[in-house]
């Protein structure tokens, strides 16, 4: 085991863990804002029997991934309307008699991605007049989500590959060393696996050692952004998770992801000399 | 004990160093394997062992087939079979005791069990006052004789030497060849490779040639045939 080696392991797991905090903070952000992503069913005034607007309800869940689906009657819409504009909306009241707005359906998906296609299924019900989604801002953010998950799993998995590489090599130097003994133990009937074991463990506390300011380093920070940041960046719905469990998860998954990078390194290095 | 059909062996380079050899060696048997360098006799030595794999043919050892042999089976093949070599394959840093141990270690002995049984083949190889000893503080001799004994150490049935004598005075050859002798007398089969034209045709055991990757001759009370 060399410094060289540890160096390695920790400067990835610094970066992996700095991405790892980013990345689930920013999915835990558009998960909350995928929740919030409702799609508005307007009826047809002609769609006033019972019956008729159970069809359409029904039609409507047979689409699929439709999440929740709640009935909203046009006197309730202009409650709603009427709340919202506070004081103004006072003059809304008027309305109460002949109500000029429709009945509504207020559909939740169950995945947000597929937002736009339940839209489409839905236009094309009978009785459906209008269908609002807020297009623009959906596929925007969807398409945001998609980018920012693809781009940061490509850096963990480019980076871990980096170390794996990083960490076979200076290992291999070190086994090569031990060839000798290797091809000895080989001739004296030892099994790859009691050869591979002693590997095994050096590769494990490669992982352990090289977490240790990784983890200190992330769990701190994390501490500092959460506590004394935290009332500037967050805002309503931009909530970072919370710092406790957060950062012993975290902290978790960069020594787990160390170990095995270890492991992975080191057993790798030494499976072309298993081969006398 | 050692069965060779029609065994050919040509490696990823295309040097043939067999070429149809057919061999059968009888348990408790000593063989000498001699020829010219280059023509087989390593090849020939290492494929009893699964050192090397047969590109065709069969090999039988100990009623084993080591063409088919699965990877995961060597090392118990290994366990039933020593091998002995020219430039020793000590590890430096361990002293004899634990170069010899080493060969039971890997194959979970208990402790107690190794040191008792390495005791007796230090005994056996006249190495008891040098158990301490790291590989370096010894002769040529005295290191062979350490390989000997962790060969041994597993109670193989079989014992491969190639060219154990080759990097050793006469004197001490001679030493080796008598060790070797007592093991083959307890019952072991063994097997050397050799360019000793002194030792073979002292001992006057049996002999097969080996020349351009075929068996040359094979006589039993042989003599090694070449110009020394």
């Amino acid at each position: 085991m060399t410094v060289s080696s540890v160096g390695a392991v920790t400067t990835t797991l610094l970066l992996v863990g700095v991405f790892l905090a980013i990345m689930l903070n920013l999915n835990q952000i558009t998960q909350e804002v995928e929740k919030d992503v409702e799609i508005k069913v307007l009826l047809d005034r002609t769609v006033e029997e019972d019956s008729e607007i159970n069809r359409v309800e029904e039609e409507i869940d047979s689409i699929a991934d439709v999440g929740s689906i709640e009935f909203s009657p046009k006197e309730e819409e202009l409650e709603r309307l009427i709340e919202s504009m506070g004081d103004e909306g006072k003059a809304f009241e008027l309305f109460d008699q002949s109500n000029p707005l429709k009945d509504a359906f207020v559909v939740k998906p169950a995945n947000a991605s597929n937002t736009m296609a339940i839209a489409d299924d839905i236009q094309g019900i009978e009785g459906v007049s209008e269908v609002n989604y807020g297009r623009e801002i959906v596929q925007r953010l969807l398409q945001f989500n998609d980018y920012a998950r693809t781009i940061g799993l490509a850096l963990i998995v480019a980076l871990v590959l980096t170390a794996v590489f990083l960490i076979s090599n200076t290992i291999k130097i070190t086994i090569i060393a031990r060839k000798k003994e290797i091809g000895i133990m080989k001739l004296v009937g030892a099994t790859n696996g009691f050869i591979r074991w002693p590997f095994f463990i050096e590769g494990m506390l490669l992982g352990i050692l090289g977490s240790i300011i990784p983890i200190a380093a992330v769990v701190s920070g994390y501490y500092y952004l959460y506590y004394n940041l935290g009332d500037k960046i967050q805002f309503e719905f931009i909530q970072l998770l919370p710092f406790d469990p957060f950062a012993w998860q975290l902290s978790l998954l960069i020594l787990g992801i160390g170990v095995v990078i270890g492991i992975w390194g080191s057993v790798m290095s030494v499976r072309k000399f298993l081969k006398v | 004990m050692i069965e060779m059909q029609s065994v050919y062996k040509t490696y990823p380079n295309g040097v043939t160093a067999l070429n149809g050899i057919d061999v059968h060696i009888e348990q408790g048997e000593f063989v000498y394997v001699v020829g010219p360098s280059g023509a087989g006799k390593s090849t020939f030595t290492r494929l009893m062992f699964r050192e090397e794999k047969p590109t065709k043919g069969t090999v039988l050892v100990n009623g084993v087939n080591l063409s088919s042999l699965k990877e995961r089976k060597i090392p118990k093949l290994r366990r039933q079979i020593g091998v002995v070599y020219q430039d020793f394959r000590l590890l430096p840093r361990l002293s004899v005791y634990e170069n010899i141990a080493f060969a039971l270690e890997v194959i979970e002995e208990s402790p107690k069990n190794i040191k008792k049984r390495v005791m007796e083949v230090l005994d056996q190889v006249r190495l008891k006052n040098k158990a301490r000893f790291i590989p370096d503080e010894l002769s040529g001799g005295e290191q062979q004789r350490v390989s000997i004994a962790r060969a041994i150490v597993n109670h193989p049935k079989l014992l491969i030497a190639d060219e154990p004598t080759g990097n050793l005075d006469p004197d001490t050859s001679w030493e080796i060849m008598s060790i070797l002798e007592e093991i083959n007398a307890a019952g072991t089969t063994v097997v050397m490779a050799t360019h000793s034209k002194d030792i073979v045709d002292k001992m006057r055991k049996r002999v097969i040639a080996i020349e351009d990757g075929l068996v040359a001759r094979d006589e039993h009370r042989g003599e090694y045939g070449y110009e020394a």
